[in-house]
């Protein structure tokens, strides 16, 4: 029951960028195209999930005086990792990803979970933890990847969905219309669980 | 004292096994990237380049670049060869757009005209500057050389197309591109030989 809820928790109640809003950066830079959402998510997902079950299965090892150089040491062997699998075979996500992958390091997220629930929770907890936390971050990028696409370029995923009359809304693709769709997205989230709350 | 030693160790540990792990996947990875990163060069190659059964990549000659900044540079010409005949040469030139340098992968025939151009890497801002990856505007270098053609945009009196909001990125294109012709032309000796 209790892993169902470490599971459910990252998606809504506390997913990390719509109610928690950590990671801005990269969610702000490579939010342009659906395609790139996906990619990222996958990526921050296997550093997560990796992360936490490593640090978690370690918790009892690791002196809390150095445990934050600790965590920074595996979270960055795991992201490097990421950055070289990804260049060997998914070259095209690569390029377009760019520096927002070895920047995975710094993302507040995983370093977060490791921090708040990895360091002090059974390993099962940490990995239903990490996929939660994970996929609600994926989702997160792809619903503010899909309505900047989908206004910006007229496509989603790169096919054409408006047709080759469509003017493209450009500020939606540009850094602008990423704080533009994320202010949108949070108030409506957070209009949705002051329903829920009542 | 203790503790110390615990902390040291603990931390040693980690470290000694992520150097491992990543000493292990970056073995494994070094030949699938080196090989991904010939074929999307390959492949900007052979977009500009006329048909050819050779490698340009293997059979390349490097040529001088001239600089005003006193450092030694210099391009590397890929040649195309059908049944050991020149059939066209491709190479890579650089200017500065509004969002950083442009690289422009320039395919010349054997007489100095153009055959096509692709954009390797750019970094202008979308809808606008980005245009230039678009073929309507690749496309306007084709068939075009020293002799046919003025090589500036027309805002600035030449033969090439602007883009509508974006001056900056096409004039560095169409500049990146003389440069690359004023460079064949000057050793096209070396090259062609």
């Amino acid at each position: 029951m209790n892993l169902i809820r470490d599971l459910v928790n990252g998606i809504w109640k506390e997913n990390p960028i719509f109610r928690i809003v950590l990671g801005m950066c990269s969610t702000l830079a490579i939010t342009t195209q659906a395609q790139n959402a996906i990619g990222m998510g996958a990526a921050v997902t296997f550093v997560l999930i990796c992360s936490n079950v490593l640090i978690s299965s370690m918790r009892k090892l690791i002196p809390s005086k150095v445990r934050l150089a600790a965590f920074i040491v595996i979270v960055a062997t795991f992201v490097t990792i990421v950055d070289l699998v990804m260049a060997a075979f998914f070259f095209k996500l690569h390029r377009a990803l760019g520096i927002f992958i070895p920047l995975i390091v710094v993302n507040c997220i995983i370093l977060g979970r490791a921090e708040a629930f990895a360091s002090k929770n059974p390993v099962l907890n940490s990995l239903m933890d990490g996929i939660g936390m994970g996929v609600g971050y994926t989702l997160a990028l792809l619903i503010v990847g899909s309505i900047r696409e989908l206004l910006g370029s007229g496509s989603l995923f790169g096919l054409s969905v408006f047709g080759p009359g469509y003017i493209p809304f450009l500020v939606a693709i540009l850094p602008p219309g990423a704080f533009i769709a994320l202010g949108l997205l949070l108030g409506l989230m957070n209009k949705i669980n002051q329903r829920l709350a009542l | 004292m203790r503790d110390i030693l615990e902390m040291i160790i603990v931390l040693s540990t980690i470290c000694v096994m992520a150097a491992i792990s990543l000493a292990k996947v970056y073995d494994l990875t070094k030949e699938p990237i080196a090989s991904q990163r010939r074929l999307a060069r390959l492949q900007m190659i052979n977009g500009v380049l006329a048909p050819h059964d050779n490698e340009p990549d293997q059979s390349a000659v490097q040529i001088p670049l001239d600089t005003n900044d006193g450092k030694n540079r210099s391009v590397l010409v890929y040649r195309g060869f059908q049944n050991g005949k020149l059939t066209g040469v491709a190479f890579e030139m650089t200017a500065l757009g509004y969002g950083g340098q442009i690289g422009v992968m320039i395919g010349l025939d054997p007489d100095g005209t153009i055959r096509g151009i692709e954009i390797t890497s750019m970094n202008e801002t979308p809808g606008l500057g980005a245009k230039i990856t678009e073929p309507q505007f690749k496309e306007q270098f084709q068939g075009r050389s020293l002799v046919n053609a003025r090589f500036k945009v027309k805002k600035d009196g030449g033969d090439f197309d602007q883009i509508a909001g974006a001056t900056i990125s096409p004039r560095a294109v169409v500049q990146a591109v003389r440069e690359g012709l004023e460079l064949y032309r000057k050793h096209k000796e070396a090259i062609v030989r």
